[in-house]
């Protein structure tokens, strides 16, 4: 029953597929920590799924587990009805999963054109002779990419740094072009790690404006971490809430602001 | 162009000129703008074929003879083209201030009784959803940008490229009466509706006739000798009457390329990449252009920061004689001529001005050394004077025969009379038809004669017959000594400063002046960092007391300044204080065009001025501000007044 839902459309009028990927009971450990206990959620096709919860509460590490980056020792990933092999994260990357990172993870030195098109990489298919020689089908490669990237980075409205060396920008702005970058790879599934963090009310409006934006035009489905409640509430279609590496509540927003345990997390109650 | 004047009687309005334009210069660019990091272009035919496709469309949804199509957005060439589509289908354009929130684009919409509503992006759309909750005359929305747009009702709204493809594909219908409705047009039939930003009160409808745009355009083409083979940037508002001539008037009339930015962020870089030989920018656009290049400057390393200040001294010295093709002696030519290619050239490079043959600044007074500094570096910047109501041009400053304080001499075509009161009044084929809808205002600023009152105060010089403009007239006043009282004059001053970005005069019917100071955070924040001055914000920084001394000492230099026009030397300011906001369009208290709206500051900022004069040292407020979103909120704030060395009269006194 799990495997098939109805596709059904959202009241602002987006589609809803089935289900792109699934987690079934889930265990992470690091050592004799246990980072995710028996977790299992799926996310569906041209949705905004949230992960929340408080700090510590293994957010980051379901994010890398579905990237491919944390193998977890129990459960199974499923991506587009298959069962997921173990692979190394850029695998991962090449069957339509990509993301953009907490901390920021661009080349600072590199301009933010140069950073975008990073993105492309599993994209292109020239290998590296050929590229350094500029021959056999490298400079169509490369004027094809360029053609996407640029529209990107008109979509996400950066087209006046698009020369200026990443290390010079602001926080906000860095942020979009960690979007971009992510964007630039045609993700069917693209993970956003507190892409709101740090930032202020306005550079936030804008962020989810784009979140908004991606998932409308291109059709993305967005699975995303947040500490900022309000906002993940007002972005996303479905919500997850883990707590000490447990699931304590998924749901629409509305379900989830309503559930006692949820309310308790967030509120803080004693732990016996 | 030669042929121009030949086939002058054919050409009654721009779809004639666009015909015209087609037929003899049908593989010229017309339009280029860039996207996606490349210049896309356009020649004339293309061109063409758009706007025709547009109208065509125009049609099919329902466009009669004589509606009023609003269009909202950036320079784009979609834009331009919607705005002719509009005229041949017998329409009449009516381009608004992007910026503008909802509620003032539903006075003008209300006021035009638009049908139709053209605008760029998602972010119009949903403003002029907006007003429709209020206007409901409008019947259907065309947008350009098609990004975020898949969710609303379409069942009164379009995509442009959709109303083209309609109409590409209903042409065997269309063609006939679409060629039928313009080629009816006539000299006299409206050509463009702009509405005035307005100092005071509501925004007010200018009629400009076919007439009116193309006699300008050409008067003011031959003026300046301008050619097919000009290139323009198109970066200033749609909705102001100098897009309005350059970007279309002036444009058909010599055929010549109108070049759109990328985005409102990216028009420095664009300017560079265009480099384009005819260009205009207000005042405030070479300030910041200014104040930029002199930061740059200050971090600059050592040799360079030498070789500049060394060769602006020559460029000041000998750059305006040179330009003007005065004698310079051979020494000085030649270290002019090294300057060009060591400092000159590369800066001209930068700021994208090493192709600008004709470069125009207007709309507000330019400070002397701003000006100064342009000119000397061998760009040919001029002023002009100018209004909606007169189709832009009413003086303009002769090539060599530029001055920092006139805005020239008559533009052909220009009578100027100067009232006993001092008002200027010109007559021109320029002048408006009609403010719509709006009778008695018509009557009240242009007599049967055809002759306009500028509400500008101002004289003709005698020696050379340039005209300079001291203020506006209804702002001159008188103290309450009876000593003449010109505030602008004193603002102008003030805003020569870098640091000082706005400034606001009052002491009409008072015993002395008093000043509102706006800090430009660019100069002001770059010279805090260099002095390791800690700021949270642009209220904390405004306050700084460091900065309050550098203000002081800026004012006292313009009361020593204004004490040497025997005249004006009412004005000195005796005390002043430093606001704790931005002066902002979104507030009201300046127009779109960032001009300062006098009235609505006095009222709003009342307590401040009450403060400054009954002597107190601090005064205390709350202000509400308007988010870009339209939600207010509200600032406190302490402020300082402070008192200013001011120069006693001179020994005329006694006479009095």
């Amino acid at each position: 029953m799990k495997d098939t839902y109805e596709p059904y459309v959202t009241e602002d009028g987006r589609q809803i597929g089935g289900v792109l990927m699934e987690m079934k009971n889930i265990t992470l450990r690091f050592g004799g920590v246990v980072a995710i206990k028996d977790i299992s959620f799926d996310i569906r096709e041209g949705e905004i799924r949230a992960i929340i919860g408080p700090n510590g509460a293994g957010k980051s590490s379901m994010l890398n587990v579905i990237s491919g980056f944390y193998h977890p020792q129990e459960g199974e990933v499923w991506f587009k009805g298959e069962k997921r092999k173990p692979m190394k994260p850029y695998q991962v990357a090449q069957q339509g999963v990509a993301r953009t990172f907490q901390n920021i993870a661009l080349f600072e030195g590199m301009s933010v054109l140069d950073n975008v098109m990073t993105g492309r990489l599993t994209h292109m298919k020239s290998n590296l002779l050929q590229q350094v020689m500029w021959w056999g089908g490298a400079e169509k490669e490369e004027t094809a990419n360029r053609e996407r990237v640029e529209k990107i980075i008109d979509f996400l409205e950066i087209q006046h740094i698009r020369k200026t060396p990443v290390g010079r920008l602001p926080y906000g702005l860095k942020k979009r072009v960690e979007l971009a970058r992510a964007l630039a790879a045609e993700p069917m599934l693209l993970l956003l790690d507190e892409p709101m963090a740090g930032m202020n009310v306005e550079e936030k409006e804008d962020m989810s404006r784009f979140i908004l934006d991606v998932n409308d035009e291109f059709g993305t489905t967005i699975a995303l971490i947040e500490h900022d409640m309000g906002v993940v509430m007002d972005l996303s279609d479905r919500v997850v809430v883990m707590d000490y590496g447990k699931k304590i509540g998924d749901g629409t927003p509305d379900e989830v602001r309503s559930n006692q345990d949820v309310i308790d997390a967030y509120l803080g109650v004693s732990h016996d | 162009m030669s042929t121009a004047s030949a086939e002058h009687s054919a050409l009654v309005s721009i779809p004639h000129l666009l015909a015209r334009n087609m037929a003899q210069l049908p593989d010229k660019a017309a339009y280029r703008e860039k996207e996606f990091g490349i210049w896309q272009s356009w020649t004339w035919s293309q061109s063409a074929d758009e706007i025709r496709a547009i109208a065509l469309g125009f049609l099919e949804i329902g466009v009669n003879k004589g509606d009023f199509i609003a269009v909202i957005g950036r320079n784009r060439p979609a834009m331009y083209w919607s705005m002719v589509a509009a005229q041949m289908v017998g329409a009449v354009p009516v381009p608004l201030y992007q910026d503008a929130v909802a509620e003032e684009m539903a006075y003008v919409l209300e006021h035009c009784g638009a049908r139709f509503v053209v605008v760029g992006d998602q972010e119009q759309v949903d403003k002029v959803i907006e007003v429709q909750e209020t206007v409901h005359g409008i019947e259907h929305i065309v947008y350009h940008d098609r990004r975020g747009m898949r969710k609303y009702d379409h069942t009164q709204m379009n995509a442009l490229d959709d109303v083209q493809a309609t109409g590409r594909a209903a042409h065997e219908r269309f063609e006939a009466e679409l060629e039928a409705r313009w080629r009816a047009l006539t000299y006299d039939d409206i050509c463009v509706m702009l509405y005035t930003s307005g100092t005071t009160g509501r925004p007010k409808g200018v009629v400009l006739s076919n007439r009116n745009i193309i006699e300008t355009s050409k008067n003011s083409s031959e003026f300046d000798h301008l050619r097919v083979d000009d290139e323009i940037l198109a970066y200033l508002p749609m909705a102001w009457v100098g897009d309005f001539i350059f970007s279309i008037g002036q444009a058909y009339w010599n055929g010549f390329c109108v070049n759109c930015p990328e985005s409102q962020d990216t028009m420095m870089t664009d300017l560079r990449e265009i480099g384009p030989t005819y260009y205009f920018a207000p005042p405030r656009v070479f300030e910041t252009q200014l104040t930029n290049v002199m930061i740059r400057m200050e971090d600059a390393g050592r040799l360079k920061k030498w070789l500049f200040d060394r060769f602006m001294a020559v460029a000041k010295r000998v750059g305006p004689a040179v330009l003007d093709g005065k004698s310079v002696s051979g020494m000085d030519r030649f270290k002019y001529w090294l300057g060009d290619l060591l400092v000159y050239g590369p800066l001209k490079n930068t700021l994208g001005f090493s192709r600008v043959r004709v470069g125009y600044t207007a709309g507000e007074a330019i400070g002397p050394e701003i000006f100064d500094f342009y000119r000397s570096l061998g760009i040919n910047l001029k002023q002009l004077y100018g209004q909606t109501e007169a189709s832009v041009f009413i003086t303009q400053q002769k090539d060599n025969e530029v001055r920092p304080d006139t805005v020239g001499t008559q533009t052909p075509g220009v009578e100027l009379r100067i009232a006993e009161n001092g008002e200027v009044f010109y007559r021109s084929p320029g002048v408006f038809v009609e403010y719509f809808k709006n009778p008695e205002s018509t009557a009240s600023t242009k007599d049967a004669d055809g002759w306009v009152a500028t509400g500008d105060a101002g004289f003709i010089e005698e020696a050379t017959g340039h005209l300079r403009i001291i203020d506006r007239a209804k702002d001159v006043g008188k103290m309450a000594d009876g000593r003449l009282f010109a505030p602008k004059y004193v603002e102008n001053k003030l805003k020569f400063f870098p640091n000082i970005l706005e400034a606001v005069v009052f002491g009409n019917n008072r015993d002395y002046c008093t000043a509102f100071i706006n800090i430009d955070l660019t100069a002001v924040g770059n010279w805090a960092e260099r002095n390791n001055i800690a700021y949270a914000s642009y209220q904390e920084l405004a306050g700084h007391p460091r900065v309050l001394e550098i203000i002081q000492g800026h004012v006292e230099a313009v009361n020593e300044s204004v004490a040497e026009d025997e005249m004006l030397s009412g004005c000195q300011i005796h005390r002043f204080l430093v606001l704790h906001k931005e002066l902002d369009a979104d507030d009201g208290e300046l127009t779109r065009t960032r001009k300062v709206r006098r009235r609505i500051i006095e009222e709003k900022f009342d307590d401040l001025i009450t403060a400054l004069y009954d002597g107190s040292q601090t005064v205390s407020t709350v202000t509400e501000v308007t988010y870009e979103d339209g939600r207010k909120g509200s600032i406190k704030a302490t402020l300082e007044l402070r008192d200013v060395k001011t120069i006693s009269a001179p020994s005329q006194m006694a006479a009095e």
